[in-house]
């Protein structure tokens, strides 16, 4: 202990407080806070790319997510207008068929309804045709008879002549 | 580039010295010759004091002449008006220096007033000087060395900050390798110990004894041979600055648990108090011997070993010597590093107990 106070000299005391203290005022003002708030300022620097980067990276991924769904709904969308358009296509071919049918079908009754009434038309001329030849033919026919008188007369005769055996 | 140019002051400056040095040579009066022991003895007391000359070696000629290395500094006194002379004057202790009418003479390395031209030094029975001492605030070889780790350190950092200014906030050069250290300063030392919430206040002074107890340590393992942190005066010169650092920012909180500490029975309160109080000064005082004992203890082991080799002078033991002086001083390297550290991180442990805010009792 007493080496050690005897050691103590107080002008190294006084140099040393002084330089140290000095030495700490001036390294503050020029270099410590010059270089602690470089060094903040790079790491927050760092810090905030980082952030952003992350940021940036999720808002990638949101916005895939979205193209994702964005092109799923299209999908979905294509699905149901082709259906609906199928659907169209077939209605109307449906409909095309069904009023085509009914087409044929007044068509075909009108035809069938002018057949008929042709038809008639022939069947009374045919008719009246028919009258006036068989007309004809019976004037024909008893004119021809008529002339003839024995013949007649045998007719008659071989008719009474039936008549009676049948009867009796 | 750059790099090269960065090196310059330091180079100049170790030029400079080698250049004074060479060009001062100065001669001793012979001596009478003591034994080797003896003088190897001598010689570490001589280098673990303080000296008013920057000597950077010394020998003996075969004529028992004295030579002396180095050139002297300046010697400023308080003995009735201040008095300012070279250190020259004292012819490296052997004479006696006569200023203005007054006259001194170096004792043990310190200056003590004399009564004439062939004055002595009075001794007591315990080898005490009890002759009157002037205040002594001279350039010794000490202060010298901590002024050169002042314009060092200043340069150094100075250049790095700007360097950032100019890189856009990257590191340059030195600050590279520097810069890693000023982070594990922040993230190691302060932050854990202190808290994130007052550590900024700290930390100018945190960097600056780590790195000046850091940069000392490794001048002090040059063969300049000085050595500023083995002076009781410079480790309680930092100590007292942490303790008046500790005690000025102590919260309520602080100097409830050193008073009235909570949460133990009224006796022991009181008996806690004095204790605690104790404590508050044991823990600079701690580190003002820890720092002071490791570097003192360390340049005596390795200074002694180094004379082994010349006490041994032959072929085995003063190889073996130069093998342990060779791993003792890769050591010392890692204590200059070390006792920087514990320092430090004990500095800032000291500021978080202060700024303590939340109760864990």
């Amino acid at each position: 202990m007493e080496e050690l106070l005897g050691g103590f000299s107080l002008g190294l005391f006084f140099w040393q407080a002084v330089l140290f203290v000095a030495l700490i005022l001036l390294l503050k003002k020029f270099a410590w806070k010059p270089i602690l708030d470089s060094v903040n300022d790079r790491e927050e620097g760092i810090k905030n790319a980082l952030d952003s980067a992350e940021k940036a990276k999720l808002e990638m991924e949101n916005l895939q997510a979205d193209n994702q769904k964005l092109l799923k709904e299209a999908r979905a969308e294509r699905e149901t207008m082709l259906k609906e358009a199928r659907d169209i296509k077939n209605k109307m071919i449906e409909d095309a068929k069904g009023e085509a049918q009914e087409q044929a079908n007044k068509l075909i009754q009108q035809a069938q309804a002018a057949i008929e009434s042709e038809k008639k038309a022939a069947m009374a001329e045919l008719k009246n045709h028919v009258a006036g030849l068989s007309l004809d033919i019976a004037e024909k026919v008893v004119r021809d008879e008529l002339s003839n008188k024995d013949k007649q007369l045998k007719l008659v005769e071989t008719m009474l002549g039936e008549k009676s055996l049948t009867e009796a | 580039m750059r790099r090269k140019i960065s090196l310059k002051p330091i180079t100049l400056l170790l030029l400079l010295v080698t250049f004074v040095s060479f060009g001062k040579e100065q001669e001793g009066h012979g001596e009478q010759k003591t034994d080797q022991k003896t003088e190897i003895k001598e010689y570490i007391q001589h280098h673990l004091q303080d000296s008013y000359d920057f000597s950077l070696f010394s020998y003996t000629t075969e004529t028992g002449e004295h030579k002396h290395f180095g050139f002297p500094l300046p010697v400023i006194l308080w003995d009735n008006g201040l008095k300012v002379f070279s250190s020259s004057k004292f012819h490296h202790g052997e004479t006696v220096a006569e200023v203005d009418g007054s006259f001194y003479k170096v004792h043990h390395s310190k200056i003590y007033k004399v009564d004439g031209a062939d004055g002595q030094i009075i001794e007591d029975d315990h080898h005490h000087a009890t002759n009157e001492k002037p205040l002594d605030f001279s350039i010794t070889k000490n202060v010298t060395m901590i002024m050169m780790v002042f314009l060092i350190m200043f340069f150094m950092f100075k250049r790095m900050a700007s360097a950032y200014k100019k890189n856009g906030g990257m590191p340059k050069g030195m600050g590279r390798f520097l810069e890693p250290i000023v982070l594990y300063v922040r993230d190691e030392i302060a932050i854990p110990n202190i808290g994130k919430k007052h550590y900024k206040r700290y930390m100018s002074y945190l960097l600056t004894v780590f790195f000046f107890v850091w940069i000392v340590n490794l001048f002090g393992l040059t063969p300049i041979g000085m050595n500023v942190t083995n002076n009781i005066a410079v480790t309680f010169c930092l100590a007292i600055i942490t303790y008046l650092i500790t005690t000025f920012s102590g919260n309520k909180n602080y100097w409830k648990h050193i008073f009235w500490m909570p949460g133990v029975p009224v006796p022991m309160k009181i008996i806690l108090a004095p204790i605690e109080l104790l404590g508050t000064f044991i823990k600079p005082f701690a580190l003002m011997i820890r720092l002071y004992a490791n570097i003192t203890a360390g340049h005596i082991v390795l200074m002694s070993i180094i004379g082994m080799m010349f006490v041994f002078n032959n072929w085995l033991g003063s190889s073996l010597s130069f093998l342990l002086a060779f791993v003792l001083g890769i050591l010392e390297l890692l204590v200059a590093a070390l006792q920087a550290y514990i320092f430090t991180v004990l500095s800032a442990l000291y500021f978080g107990m202060a700024v303590e805010e939340h109760d864990h009792h």
